[in-house]
């Protein structure tokens, strides 16, 4: 009983923990900006579709789809407003430029969040549950809506690997995370490479940040870890590697989700913490990455 | 030139007129609050309200009240920072400081420090009180303008007695709270109360503020197949709620939830918080005492919300140091504290009146039969119900479908 419950539950959690973390590593591997706005961009998302559902009343759907597109829309703030600029500036020596993204990304999610807690309050929020009610499989009484995230992650992280394996477009993307000279000689702008990237981005922390929202819940306060967890899953599974960050975010949900089920819910984040740390002095690249 | 010349000239006259109005210096009082938290924000407007209205009926002895307003971002460090510009820098009389007991805390030697009359509208701890019970000369400036954990926990369960044990006959109850400063007293409360009133205490569960994913706490719980949860939660609320009835929990959750006070709770929560029942010290139409309705639909009007329950503190705070400066006969630190000490004021949630040097919760409210006794809502349909006290009562209890309530068909 307590072993279904932990799989089940630490399954959709990881679930969950993999799509945040491979918009994350993604923008990494093909544009090298580590984004430290990404937990504000996740909540935004989530704040906007419970907005919509809540105080306009379009409904669960209308309210999702409200939720996606105010992801993509920060995503594309992020990117013109913090980062681009420091990517073009010429005051800033190149050599520098890492951290003057790194810290512009953390301020500008720093905004977001206290925008947030401004217009919306620092209390948690809910976004309306696009299915209702509960399950019980193996004795376990599950609420659909937590098989259903778990659904969309895979489905959405599908779709990515389509695209990235499939596509023209995606194929770019892939050449520029592994040589981005090599993808200008092509004749392909690396400009047009870096928004198509911070599209799929601005989708994926969409989706999550709302599906985090109908499973758990997010307030303003969750910006901060939120980001915390992406950031610990793609270092653990190696910056820039998609795969690797989809196997950490399993190590990580699993670790949690047994921590707080056999040990404490107090005690839930410090296993998976300790990890890294021990990841970090024997593998510091991660446990599949490439640099 | 000449219209910044006339400009200057039209606000002396203005600055001459008003201090024709106005005989002596106003008196300020500063709010020290949590400007994005629900339970904080009705803080400062709520005094603002009652400011405005003293103020309408002529104010304090020709005095005009002045509310100056500090956001203290939830932050202790934040709050100590405001008071002493407060105190030093703004010039105030009396300070309203927040809903958070470790804001209150820190605050109350600085209170003593200052020589300033500080009082909290609405938090619990009952060591705010038992500091002053331990050094009184030096922190008699604090006053304790909101229950006590511990009446919080005995009103909890003189609710419980009537409205879970007499018609369930439950007899278990596991006891969820999240670790906070607050929540020890109430914890030892429960502890000993909810004995005596027949319900046998199987487990003590503190969860941390930071919390995010509660299966593995309710999983737990209902493993121990208690009759009912008995909650003492702030910091957290709409997560344990939604998850609560997402998961289907099929045990009631009962006691102090300070978020379910909040009007926009329901929105929050989506609904879930359908059937949960609170503690609270006023509710929407609870006719508690004849201020009380005044009060909302005056704050309503202005504000376009509902108060939170610190909001109705807050405004009584207002009313209750005008009035102690009227007594004092002026400013003085002391000359106000000792005036406070007399209080004995109908406000909007009960009849205020403080414990006296001596109690071990000096300048604690008095609670119970004649002061103030609580009411026990619960949201039925978008709406906080009253359902206890029965004299005050506007609706009955129902529960969703989801709970089983074992006993009841015994």
């Amino acid at each position: 009983m307590l072993f279904w419950q932990i799989l089940i539950d630490g399954f959709a959690i990881s679930a969950l923990y993999a799509l945040g973390a491979t918009g994350f590593t993604l923008i990494f591997g093909v544009s090298g900006v580590l984004n430290l706005s990404h937990g504000a961009i996740m909540v935004g998302a989530a704040v906007a579709a419970w907005a919509a559902a809540g105080e306009l009343g379009v409904g669960p759907y209308t309210g999702a789809l409200i939720g996606v597109l105010a992801g993509l829309v920060l995503a594309f703030a992020t990117y013109f407003i913090a980062v681009r600029p420091i990517q073009l500036s010429k005051a800033i020596a190149e050599s520098e430029k890492e951290i003057f993204i790194l810290t512009a990304t953390l301020l500008w999610g720093i905004i977001i969040q206290e925008a947030i807690a401004y217009l919306f309050t620092n209390n948690a929020k809910t976004v309306l549950p696009i299915v209702e009610g509960v399950t019980t499989v193996f004795g376990v009484r599950t609420p659909r809506n937590e098989y259903f995230t778990a659904v969309i992650c895979w489905v959405a992280i599908g779709l990515l690997w389509f695209l990235v394996n499939r596509t023209r477009r995606g194929k770019a993307v892939m050449a520029a995370s592994m040589n981005p000279r090599g993808v200008t000689l092509l004749g392909i702008e690396l400009s047009s490479i870096y928004l198509t990237v911070w599209a799929i981005y601005g989708l994926l922390a969409g989706v999550a940040g709302i599906l985090l929202g109908m499973f758990l819940g997010v307030s303003s306060y969750s910006v901060g870890p939120l980001t915390a967890s992406a950031f610990s899953i793609v270092v653990l599974g190696g910056l820039g590697s998609v795969s690797g960050s989809l196997i950490a975010a399993y190590v990580v949900g699993y670790l949690e989700t047994g921590t707080a089920y056999l040990i404490s819910p107090a005690y839930r984040t410090i296993p998976a913490l300790l990890l890294l740390v021990v990841v970090m002095y024997l593998r510091p690249q991660g446990l599949f990455g490439r640099r | 030139m000449i219209s910044f010349k006339s400009f200057l000239l039209a606000s002396c006259a203005t600055a001459l007129m008003s201090s024709a109005v106005w005989a002596a210096d106003p008196i300020k009082i500063g709010v020290i609050a949590e400007a994005q938290a629900v339970a904080g924000s009705s803080i400062a407007p709520a005094a603002q309200l009652a400011a405005e209205e003293i103020n309408a009926k002529g104010g304090v002895d020709g005095r005009k009240i002045e509310i100056v307003v500090y956001d203290n971002h939830s932050s202790s460090a934040e709050s100590v920072r405001a008071f002493q510009r407060a105190v030093s820098e703004d010039k105030v009389n009396a300070v309203i400081a927040s809903y958070i007991s470790e804001v209150v805390l820190a605050l109350e030697p600085w209170a003593g420090r200052l020589k300033t009359l500080m009082i909290t509208p609405g938090a619990a701890s009952d060591v705010i009180t038992q500091n002053i019970a331990k050094n009184y000369d030096q922190l008699k400036y604090t006053f304790h303008g909101y229950l006590t954990s511990t009446s919080l926990a005995g009103l909890v369960c003189d609710a419980a007695k009537d409205l879970l044990v007499e018609p369930y006959k439950m007899k278990t109850a596991v006891i969820m709270s999240e670790d906070a400063a607050w929540t020890t007293p109430l914890d030892a409360g429960y502890e000993k109360c909810l004995p005596e009133i027949g319900l046998k205490v199987v487990d003590h569960i503190r969860m941390s503020p930071d919390t995010t994913d509660f299966t593995p706490i309710f999983n737990k719980i209902e493993g121990l197949k208690p009759d009912v949860m008995i909650t003492g939660i702030s910091h957290v609320g709409t997560q344990p709620t939604v998850q609560w009835k997402s998961q289907q929990v099929p045990i009631p959750m009962f006691g102090i939830s300070s978020q379910a006070t909040n009007s926009t709770f329901w929105k929050d929560t989506n609904g879930a918080v359908e059937g949960v029942m609170f503690n609270a010290v006023s509710g929407p139409g609870v006719a508690v005492t004849p201020k009380t309705l005044p009060f909302v639909d005056a704050y309503q009007k202005k504000f376009g919300n509902i108060p939170s329950y610190a909001g109705y503190t807050s405004y009584d705070d207002v009313y209750m140091i005008a009035d102690a400066i009227h007594r004092a006969g002026g400013t003085d630190p002391d000359k106000m504290v000792e005036a406070m000490e007399a209080t004995d004021y109908v406000g909007t949630i009960g009849r205020v009146s403080f414990k006296p040097k001596g109690d071990p919760n000096p300048h604690a409210l008095r609670t119970g039969k004649g002061y103030i006794t609580g009411l026990m809502l619960q949201w039925q349909a978008g709406k906080q119900v009253n359902v206890w006290p029965k004299e005050l009562a506007a609706g009955t209890a129902t529960w969703p479908s989801f709970i089983k309530l074992k006993a009841a068909s015994n």
